[in-house]
């Protein structure tokens, strides 16, 4: 069996990683900054994949499962503040919810 | 000299604390009910210092009958209560001491007091703090015992202080009117310097001579286990306690400014004892003087000669009746100091009893005027006022006769036992200060007494003079009749007064002889010429106008003096405004700007800098996210950098 070089998988986890990093720090929409942190969440789950691959253990397919779940859990508590922003302002941008600071 | 050593046995004083009791007692009984007694309590002020009094005349009786068996020295009685202070070798008792010195003192303090106690129920009866007077009087006599019986310098120390608090509370009396406020607060401050200094003889006496009593001190210094330099210091050091309090060059400036006081605390205070303290001082400790190696007791004689000729020229031309009294105290103080230095002790002593009768006197006479002519104080606007109030013309009289040193008045005997002794000492400089100091004496209390009380009479318009009232009456006529006749204590030929002394301040060396007689007859002739010349010049027809010519050919001189020798203006120029212009700059400069500017500074510094910081907090949640990021890159940068090294 053929396998592709784990090199490859890492790669890709720091592009999509980077892409993440880079979209969450610069989109405005609330809903659009979640997408790039779950796309963030998954290149770390790649990561730990790769890495619990090469390593021939089960740890990091653990952490994959805790992840998943906290992201899950995440994804409902997120989304419900951002609805709840929205009711009340008729819009989604996050720089219109600025008053936490000085 | 001869001198009392600790060793000799001694009995116990069973008055000594009653007689310091009995005022401090009525003190406290004053201050704490003064106000409901009313009018009684310048009853009981009078009674419990009458008390102290009779307490004196038994202590007296109790130190002549001891027997003289152990030499003539033994006449000691002390009184200890407690020790105070324990360390190692050192010890302090509270302890009192009674002999030949201290029961003199406490006859003038007493029966001085007494008098002048009496005499304020008649002279503060309209007062409103009537119960607070004499409750403060009372705290003064006690304080002044204390002062005069103490048996180590500590104990005199605590009198000392306490007479300087009833003399700051007593000249404030009236402290609703400021200037009072500022004299009481000018002689505390001044006092302070001399007690600063008093302060530092007692701790240097303490460590180089092992003990604080008074036979303990004079006996190292006899037997010179007090170095020659280390007395020099200690003397010096004492003596500039008691110039502070003796007002003597260079600390006299605050006792004219004391007269700001009601009349009686001049008279008991500023004239017949706390003043004398200093004298008293020195006297009790006169073998540590002796055994300076530097003649810090010829100083004492300058100072006090010098002091003596200078204040009695500001006299001659001061014309508030209460500071010409004033001057005069502090002239006749260095009288009392330049016997002191020409090793005089007992006449000194002797001086300071005739001059507590007649200064009181004069001063209660000239309270008396005051009275009588609603507070006018100014000796312009009176005269002929013996014919209106003869009791005090009289008596007045008596005391202004003997300041003059006319035989047989009491002044003359003292005077000139001071004036032989500094001429027996071989200072004939001095002794022509002392003469010179006569003779301006018998001119400016000649020109007090001839203005106010001789010729025709000047009274302040819409006053109606009267003579004093019986209390004030009964002060005058005792001390009248003691300045008239104390000079019986020391007559010549008997001494008795010099003998008595004897034991606790040695003989002194006066002149014998024809000397002694051509000097008293120097002295009282150039007393008559003073007052001959005061005569002319203020009595006499036509005085004016040779007074008018003197002032105009002796111009500056008597602007000068006019001025005070403008003393108190170069005090005002060398200390009192560096040490204004110092505070200014301590507010303005060193408080406000570097001290305040460090606590501003800091205050500043922080909102300065949150003013800059505050702006990274933007509200963004996309910027917290870029610092997470930031921060995560820089410390896997450093990880990653420090695994590969």
């Amino acid at each position: 069996m053929t396998s592709v070089s784990p090199e490859y998988f890492l790669a890709l986890a720091g592009l999509m990683f980077t892409i993440g990093v880079v979209g969450a720090l610069t989109r405005r929409n609330a809903i659009v900054i979640f997408m790039f942190i779950e796309l963030m969440l998954n290149a770390v789950n790649l990561a730990f994949v790769t890495f619990s691959r090469m390593h021939g253990t089960v740890d990091g397919q653990v952490v994959v499962f805790f992840v998943l779940v906290v992201a899950a859990a995440e994804v409902v508590v997120g989304l419900a503040i951002i609805i709840s922003i929205f009711r009340r302002r008729r819009s989604a941008n996050v720089d219109d919810v600025n008053l936490l600071k000085w | 000299m001869t001198f009392a050593a600790s060793t000799l046995p001694t009995d116990e004083a069973t008055f000594a604390q009653l007689i310091f009791g009995a005022p401090l007692l009525g003190a406290v009984l004053l201050l704490f009910f003064g106000k409901r007694l009313g009018k009684l309590s310048g009853i009981i002020g009078s009674a419990t210092v009458g008390i102290a009094f009779v307490f004196g005349v038994l202590s007296f009786m109790d130190l002549t009958s001891i027997a003289t068996g152990h030499g003539e020295n033994a006449r000691v009685l002390t009184k200890s209560w407690f020790t105070w202070i324990e360390v190692g070798d050192f010890n302090v008792h509270m302890s009192l001491v009674i002999d030949q010195l201290s029961i003199v003192m406490v006859f003038v303090i007493t029966g001085v007091g007494f008098l002048i106690h009496v005499y304020s129920i008649g002279y503060m009866s309209s007062e409103e703090n009537y119960g607070r007077f004499f409750a403060y009087l009372n705290l003064f006599i006690a304080a002044m015992l204390l002062l005069v019986l103490g048996d180590n310098l500590l104990v005199m120390f605590i009198g000392w202080e306490g007479v300087g608090l009833c003399s700051y509370l007593l000249i404030g009396f009236w402290f609703e009117d400021r200037a009072n406020a500022t004299a009481a607060k000018k002689a505390f401050v001044v006092n302070r310097i001399g007690d600063f200094s008093f302060l530092l003889g007692i701790f240097l006496l303490a460590v180089s001579a092992g003990t604080l009593t008074f036979a303990g001190i004079n006996e190292s210094a006899v037997s010179g286990a007090i170095g020659g330099s280390m007395a020099t210091v200690g003397a010096l050091l004492l003596f500039g306690g008691a110039a502070g309090k003796s007002a003597q060059i260079p600390l006299y400036v605050w006792l004219p400014d004391a007269m700001a006081g009601p009349t009686p605390v001049s008279a008991l205070i500023h004239a017949a004892t706390m003043v004398t303290a200093g004298v008293y001082m020195v006297a009790r400790t006169f073998p540590l003087f002796e055994a300076a190696s530097f003649d810090v007791l010829l100083l004492v004689a300058w100072v006090g000669g010098a002091t003596a000729v200078i204040t009695a020229i500001v006299a001659a031309a001061e014309y508030d009746i209460k500071k010409i009294l004033a001057y005069s105290t502090i002239s006749q103080l260095g009288y009392m100091f330049l016997a002191l230095g020409v090793g005089a002790y007992s006449i000194a002593i002797f001086h300071l009893v005739t001059h507590a009768f007649f200064k009181a006197l004069m001063f209660l006479g000239s309270g008396s005027v005051m009275h009588a002519l609603d507070g006018e104080t100014d000796v312009r606007r009176m005269g002929g006022l013996r014919k209106v109030m003869p009791i005090t013309g009289w008596t007045f009289m008596m005391g202004w006769l003997a300041i003059c040193g006319i035989v047989p008045f009491s002044g003359f005997f003292s005077k000139d036992a001071i004036l032989a002794g500094a001429w027996a000492d071989g200072q004939y400089v001095l002794w022509g200060l002392g003469v010179a100091t006569a003779a301006l004496t018998a001119f400016y209390m000649s020109r007090l007494y001839l203005r106010v009380f001789e010729g025709g009479v000047v009274m302040p318009e819409g006053t109606h003079a009267h003579d004093a009232p019986p209390t004030m009456a009964a002060a005058l006529i005792p001390l009248g009749i003691l300045s008239l006749a104390a000079g019986a204590l020391n007559f010549p030929g008997g001494l008795t007064f010099e003998h008595f002394l004897e034991p606790v301040l040695g003989e002194p060396e006066v002149a014998h002889g024809l000397t002694a007689w051509l000097l008293g007859g120097a002295a009282t002739v150039v007393a008559v010429g003073g007052i001959a010349v005061a005569w002319a010049l203020y009595l006499r027809a036509g005085g004016l106008q040779v007074r008018d010519r003197t002032e105009r050919m002796l111009g500056p001189a008597v602007r000068a003096a006019r001025n005070k020798l403008y003393v108190d203006r170069t005090y005002e120029t060398l200390i009192l405004q560096p040490g204004r212009d110092l505070a200014v700059f301590c507010t303005e400069v060193v408080d406000r700007k570097i001290i305040d500017g460090a606590v501003n500074g800091t205050g500043k510094l922080v909102a300065g800098s949150s003013e800059l910081l505050r702006r990274l907090q933007t509200g963004y949640v996309r910027n917290y996210a870029a610092a997470f990021l930031v921060g995560v890159v820089v410390v896997f940068s450093i990880l990653i950098v420090r695994v590969a090294a």
